[in-house]
């Protein structure tokens, strides 16, 4: 079986909620976490997705 | 020189001609190349020929002759396999890529138009040969219309409606109209999209419409075809400004979003309207209603 798709990494500003199962980036604040997601997503070659305020994934498409 | 050789060399020369006519290169760019174009005029030529001499075998009674028409047909399936394989390999470099069901479309297009070819030179050399030479001319030209005519299929603005719409966010939600798109996390790239995106909606006319468009291969053709004319604001290493095509499942409309570095309305309607409907992706859903409504009387 293929994965088309696959979360590469999570970053998220609050320590209640860490998603499992993939790398998990911590940021202190809103700013700090966009500037982490659009690095990752131009290193990773995924998408930025918002979950919500607090935690975005970076998904190979 | 016997009396056929006339009429072969007629034959020849206006079925190479009637290739010509057909393999032109529009705002698609294929093929742009020489070399690719020399390949597609040689197998003109050839599949030219095997139609001429056609002509005098029938006059001469050696029906057996006609046979070789088989061997054409293998060849000319080779043009098939030739173009699918180049076209597959290509378009994994494409920004924006055609998809498999237009490059088959593509590859059969090659190898009907050689059968063309073969019949635009057969009834052409035919009516030279039981007529005259103006005989002869006007059977070519019939036949460059008739060929003209079948290699011209549908275009998607006779199926489809399209109506411009302004990308926008809902949340992270990207929208074309009501019809989601995906999501877009980073304030920055939601910026970008909206500063170079464009939203079309594509109302399909009726039942077999709404299921044509739905084809998936058909959507990559749209976004290909229009990113082809109008350029594309990505490079590779960002999926985020990939262009996409999402349908509403209630009412079968087919939005379709766009990052073009011309943003010319006008120009992508056009475009997108004359986004050929291709052979794979049609699909007559009221067909079968009215098979069924007459298989029951």
């Amino acid at each position: 079986m293929m994965l088309e798709k696959f979360v590469l990494a999570a970053i998220t500003t609050n320590p209640k909620k860490i998603p499992s199962g993939t790398a998990v980036f911590h940021c202190d604040s809103k700013e700090e976490m966009e500037k982490v997601a659009a690095n990752l997503e131009a290193i990773l070659d995924g998408i930025a997705h918002a979950l919500t305020e607090e935690l975005y994934i970076i998904v190979k498409h | 020189m016997n009396e056929y050789t006339l009429p072969i060399v007629f034959g020849i020369a206006i079925g190479t001609l009637s290739r010509l006519f057909m393999l032109r290169t529009d705002y698609r760019q294929y093929p742009t190349y020489l070399h690719g174009k020399i390949i597609h005029v040689a197998l003109g030529f050839i599949a030219a020929g095997l139609g001429t001499v056609a002509g005098p075998a029938i006059m001469e009674e050696e029906f057996t002759a006609i046979t070789f028409l088989t061997l054409a047909a293998s060849q000319f399936r080779e043009v098939r396999n030739m173009e699918r394989n180049t076209l597959t390999e290509l378009d994994s470099y494409e920004l924006v890529s055609r998809g498999k069901t237009y490059i088959e479309g593509i590859a059969i297009a090659f190898e009907s138009r050689n059968y063309l070819v073969i019949f635009t030179s057969l009834v052409s050399t035919l009516a030279y040969l039981i007529f005259n030479i103006w005989a002869g001319i006007i059977a070519a030209i019939i036949a460059v219309l008739i060929s003209h005519k079948l290699m011209s299929g549908g275009k998607l603005k006779d199926i489809v409606e399209i109506e411009y719409m302004e990308p926008r966010f809902d949340g992270a939600g990207l929208y074309v109209d009501n019809i989601y798109i995906m999501n877009i996390g980073l304030p920055e790239r939601q910026k970008e999209v909206l500063r170079y995106g464009m939203g079309f909606i594509l109302k399909p006319k009726n039942m077999n419409a709404r299921s044509t468009i739905a084809n998936l291969g058909q959507r990559q053709a749209v976004l290909h075809d229009l990113s082809t004319a109008l350029g594309v604001y990505r490079d590779s290493g960002t999926p985020a400004l990939v262009p996409l095509a999402k349908r509403d499942l209630d009412d079968g409309r087919v939005g379709v979003f766009v990052l073009p570095q011309e943003r010319d309305i006008e120009r992508a309607i056009t475009v997108i309207g004359d986004v050929p409907t291709l052979e794979n992706a049609i699909r007559m859903p009221s067909e079968k209603n009215s098979n069924e409504g007459s298989g029951a009387q």
